[in-house]
């Protein structure tokens, strides 16, 4: 019961696992919800659906599995006709209800529980089946005369379908960080506990020591717990052919933000030259010098570059060569400088590696960065957090 | 045991139906939603309705999953054996039962609230997942297994600040308080100030939603706000031509501060109420 439903939800690229989908065949054998289409719709989506990002991409298929059927396949159920009715007159010219009278309301009824029976999957096209398109009196987008437009706009009733055809949920899609967990499981290779802050720890090797030195009387020692102590510089390239990237860029922005305590971004153009800056938009009022940012931050910072690293190799090589305004100085001094500052730093290129070698400019920084550029993938991402806490 | 929301809460079908599903079968119940839509309320008045005890869970960056179940109080344990008490003998005079143990033991349903999960640590709701399962856990210390006689009806909320692991999710119901509409809105008065007029009613709720459609806003007004608003408004005694004035754009409602709560919004604010003044 209900596979291809599952199935359907799964080819739609929703996170539905085989345990969900046996929640919600138990909750309905139990009956928690009754028999009507709305409930199920509810409960489905309570059973399936664990983030409500996910939310707008399960009204979509839900609408499109269930467009046109009125009632759960192998659930026994009335087909509201009331309900159907108020669709009609909504969506029906007079002239098309006047027409409509010819054949009846009831009739029609019929002819629409009939066709309900005999259908067994979805339908696109043709003229009987209830379905997309087509000229069938039943379905979405038909042109019969008296079709019935299932799905459409109900009459204000507060209906679960309108929440599914309005797709309400819309733009909370892509708000909220997507997939970045298994980011941050990667990012906490860098975690380094150490012991900071109030002491709220019994120190058991501490306490037998001061209790031995105290002649047997109980000397408790405590000490403060352990938190993760990695300070982290982020220096991302933005804008360009960056902008390819950007999805990936700010799920790893996203997960390290709330992964580390200390962590200081900047952005960058390309290549990083005696400016970075912190606020995209006021990239040109609000700079700060890098050498300000070297003297602030310091060595124990490790540090972490994410751009693509394609570019003229002027821009790497020549002074005056950066595309935004004459720099003084080469792209190339002042990467060395970074890394003299902070000896612990990798590059993260969101370009696929096999690509790295036909790009003169890759190759450049990589030499600079000592091959430490790894790609942003996860395993890259691994590699590269795993070269910074050496 | 079903759930009909109560009188002083209001609780839209979806929802029911998501906290019905989670009685009946017996799963915790994750709840999502905007800042002051009534995430923890819920539980209260779950627990409330159903006239069942109700036991609290409230997470803190520091918490840990153990603390939940058990904690073993070494400590004071040492000082006793120092002054030779005759308690030290027994180690269980020093286990503390967490949340769940006391759920777990009450021999009739309870309802547990976990009250925002995301604050805790990445791996919290993994360590919880066996015990939120099984509802049974290991004592290591008195070799003793806790198990539910009665599994209790758990409600987890967040506020979306950390992403859930993916088997405690599949482990749970699922359901997101999306914020109330207008009609939904009106019925949450009613319940918490039977006697509103009805015209003070409308135009603070125009007023309300109004703020709530501006862009940019940092942080929206909820749910809450409004009805603190409303509670100072019907304390001032405003009358409701007040709220009505014609270029309701270009005036700024009284004691707003109750419903901006950013510096931010309430400058925002302000400059466009200015704006919208020097184009009239």
């Amino acid at each position: 019961m209900l596979i291809d439903f599952f199935l359907h939800l799964k080819a739609k690229k929703l996170p539905v696992s085989t345990r969900e989908f046996l929640t919600l065949l138990e909750a309905l054998k139990k009956h928690v919800a009754g028999n009507s289409i709305d409930d199920f719709y509810f409960l489905a989506r309570t059973c399936l659906v664990k983030d409500e990002t996910h939310y707008d991409k399960f009204d979509q298929a839900f609408g499109e599995y269930f467009k046109g059927v009125t009632q759960i396949p192998g659930l026994e159920a009335d087909i509201p006709e009331e309900w159907l009715k108020m669709l009609m007159k909504k969506h029906l010219t007079p002239e098309e209800k006047a027409k409509l009278e010819k054949l009846g309301w009831d009739k029609l009824m019929e002819e629409f529980k009939k066709r309900l029976e005999e259908q067994k999957e979805r339908h696109s096209g043709g003229s009987k089946w209830i379905g997309t398109g087509g000229s069938s009196p039943f379905g979405h987008g038909g042109y019969h005369p008296e079709g019935i437009r299932i799905g459409g706009e109900s009459a204000g009733n507060r209906t679960a379908i309108k929440v599914w055809e309005n797709r309400e949920y819309r733009n909370l899609d892509d708000t909220v960080e997507l997939g970045t967990r298994n980011i941050k499981i990667a990012l906490r290779r860098l975690r380094r506990f150490a012991r900071e802050g109030a002491e709220d720890e019994l120190d058991l090797d501490g306490t037998i020591a001061g209790t031995a030195r105290n002649a047997g009387w109980l000397d408790i020692k405590m000490r403060p717990e352990r938190h993760n102590k990695v300070k982290v510089l982020l220096f991302l390239d933005i804008g360009g052919s960056m902008d390819d990237h950007i999805k990936v860029c700010e799920e790893l922005f996203s997960a390290a933000k709330s992964e580390f305590k200390h962590l200081e971004y900047f952005y960058f153009h390309n290549c990083i030259y005696d400016y970075v800056w912190k606020d995209n938009r006021r990239r040109h009022g609000e700079r700060s010098p890098l050498w300000d940012v070297m003297h602030k931050y310091g060595e124990d910072y490790k540090v972490v570059v994410v751009g693509d690293a394609t570019m003229s190799p002027y821009e790497v090589l020549q002074p005056g060569g950066s595309v935004e305004y004459s720099n003084e100085e080469a792209g190339a001094v002042w990467l060395q400088r970074m890394l003299d500052t902070w000896p612990r730093a990798v590059w993260l290129n969101p370009e696929p590696e096999r690509l790295w070698d036909y790009r003169h400019s890759i190759e450049l920084i990589r030499t600079i960065f000592n091959n430490r550029m790894f790609p942003l993938t996860l395993a890259g991402l691994e590699r590269g957090m795993r070269e910074l806490n050496k | 045991m079903r759930f009909e929301g109560t009188d002083s809460y209001v609780a839209t079908p979806d929802l029911m139906l998501a906290v019905n599903a989670a009685i009946t079968l017996q799963r915790p119940l994750l709840i999502k939603g905007e800042p002051g839509t009534g995430k923890t309320m819920l539980a209260e008045e779950v627990a409330g309705a159903l006239g069942i005890p109700l036991l609290q869970w409230h997470i803190k960056s520091t918490t840990k999953a153990q603390q939940g179940l058990y904690e073993y109080d070494a400590v004071s344990r040492l000082r006793d054996s120092q002054l030779g008490d005759e308690k030290v003998k027994d180690i269980s005079n020093y286990i503390v039962k967490g949340v769940l143990w006391q759920a777990f033991e009450q021999g009739k349903p309870s309802v547990i609230l976990i009250d925002e999960v995301d604050k805790a640590d990445i791996e919290f709701p993994n360590d919880l997942l066996r015990e939120l399962d099984r509802m049974e856990f290991y004592v290591y210390e008195t070799r003793q297994t806790v198990r539910a006689a009665v599994r209790p009806i758990v409600i987890i909320t967040s506020n979306n600040e950390k992403e859930l692991p993916d088997a405690f999710l599949r482990r749970c119901f699922f359901h997101y308080i999306k914020f109330p509409d207008k009609e939904t809105m009106g019925r949450i008065v009613d319940v918490h100030f039977p006697k509103l007029k009805q015209n003070l009613l409308r135009e603070a709720m125009e007023v309300f939603f109004e703020l709530r459609e501006i862009p940019g806003m940092k942080k929206k007004p909820s749910t809450s706000e409004l009805l603190d608003w409303l509670k100072l408004l019907v304390a001032e005694d405003i009358p409701p031509e007040v709220l009505r004035s014609k270029d309701r754009k270009t005036v700024v409602p009284p004691l707003a501060g109750a419903l901006l709560k950013n510096e931010q919004d309430v400058h925002l604010f302000e400059r466009l109420v200015f704006m919208a003044r020097n184009n009239r």
